[in-house]
């Protein structure tokens, strides 16, 4: 679902209860981040989140990890450990079984991966198939990692490069390059558990992660949460192999115009920067990296951190003075 | 006027296939889509290229119409 519609669904269910009696949900609706969380304990909080989609691959296997990754990746963006999870999922009734086996079997290694435990589940049937997990993690109250504490002269830190849309559309018609594929895919099959431990042990301000709306709008939600703006150098910026082929073709999925339409308005761009590419900021990615706002004398700490884990990295800009507004130089 | 039916196709074929007729260079073409992602895939590639666009609604889709 687009951000414009996602809002005006969501504004009801912000009229169900008052964040006030509910001093324990440290971070819910009043401030939309990348997962519910709950103090149960003075130094202990559960981190919530559910996240499912239609297939972004042809195989069962690899496209269930996909799914699993990306789900637990919103724990990892709240600076948590994922503890549990329970898949989601529809099935058409016509789906081999062997094929629904798949897509549990590269869950549940992917959940085991990240030294958690996939523990049961939902199944339906539909038409098109639907995958995804519901994960519980952990966090202490007070590390918690919101989007919404970006500070003025933070460094800007993304964990995985871009153009995961542009790829699997195209992979969709059959027009993509298996290495570009096979780029993509591996990128996206990355835990953002490593980047998340590293973001910890380093102390950063904010996080969050890029998914459905695209580097710009998660950017933009959050130099809006954080009532700052955030300032990305293009040369910085890192792509997957393929995207800026397939963006010159003009291949974008429906959500990257989704995108640009209700982000637009907070993003401006240096004059010269050809139309292809700022759509191509907008293209939703799937199973993304974390950016994060870090303080620039605690980036060689994160820098550190990121590289013994051998966390591929990229310093892509900087949080600068602004309301919620966005800025490719 | 070339004609690109590309109704029924989904994303990104119509603007695979508008490529095709810009790159034979017979002008005007029309091209006929379902979706407002293949026309934008088609209005926004044809404007990178420097054509004039023209996108109107037609039946339960789209026109859009190429020129250089």
């Amino acid at each position: 679902m687009g951000p414009e519609a996602l809002a005006q669904v969501l504004q009801p269910l912000k009229d169900t209860f008052r964040e006030a009696q509910f001093p324990d949900l440290l971070v819910g609706l009043g401030k939309a981040d990348d997962a519910a969380v709950y103090r149960l304990a003075p130094d202990l909080a559960i981190v919530q989140t559910l996240d499912f989609f239609a297939p972004v691959v042809d195989d069962g296997y690899t496209y269930g990890a996909i799914a699993a990754v990306n789900s637990m990746s919103d724990v990892w963006a709240m600076g948590g450990e994922v503890l549990l999870a329970l898949s989601i999922a529809a099935f058409p009734p016509n789906l081999p079984p062997e094929i629904a086996q798949d897509i549990l079997r590269g869950a549940g290694d992917k959940v085991a991966e990240a030294g958690a435990v996939l523990a049961g589940g939902h199944t339906m049937e539909d038409k098109e198939p639907k995958f995804g997990l519901c994960v519980t993690g952990t966090v202490h109250p007070d590390k918690v990692i919101t989007k919404s504490a970006a500070q003025v002269g933070d460094v800007l830190v993304l964990t995985k490069p871009l153009g995961v849309g542009v790829i699997t559309t195209a992979l969709k018609q059959g027009l993509a390059d298996p290495a570009h594929v096979d780029a993509a895919t591996a990128s996206m099959l990355r835990l953002n558990q490593a980047a998340a431990r590293a973001m910890q042990a380093a102390g950063v301000h904010a996080a969050t992660d890029i998914t459905g709306f695209g580097l710009l709008g998660h950017a933009q939600e959050m130099a809006a949460n954080s009532g700052v703006g955030l300032r990305f150098v293009l040369e910085a910026l890192p792509f997957l192999p393929g995207a800026h082929e397939y963006a010159a073709k003009w291949i974008f999925p429906g959500g990257a115009y989704n995108n640009e339409r209700f982000y637009a308005p907070h993003v401006s761009f240096a004059a010269g920067i050809p139309d292809e590419t700022q759509l191509l900021l907008y293209d939703p990615e799937t199973s993304g990296g974390l950016l994060i706002a870090v303080a620039r004398e605690r980036l060689a700490a994160l820098e550190a951190e990121l590289r013994n884990a051998n966390q591929p990295y990229w310093v892509v800009g900087e949080v600068v003075d602004g309301d919620g507004t966005v800025a490719v130089v | 006027m070339v004609t690109v039916d590309a109704r029924g196709l989904s994303c990104p074929q119509p603007v695979m296939l508008a490529k095709q007729a810009i790159d034979k260079g017979e002008f005007p073409i029309e091209v006929l889509v379902d979706t407002v992602t293949s026309r934008e895939n088609v209005r926004r590639l044809a404007q990178r290229l420097g054509l004039k666009v023209q996108a109107e609604p037609s039946g339960d889709g789209f026109k859009v119409t190429l020129d250089k």
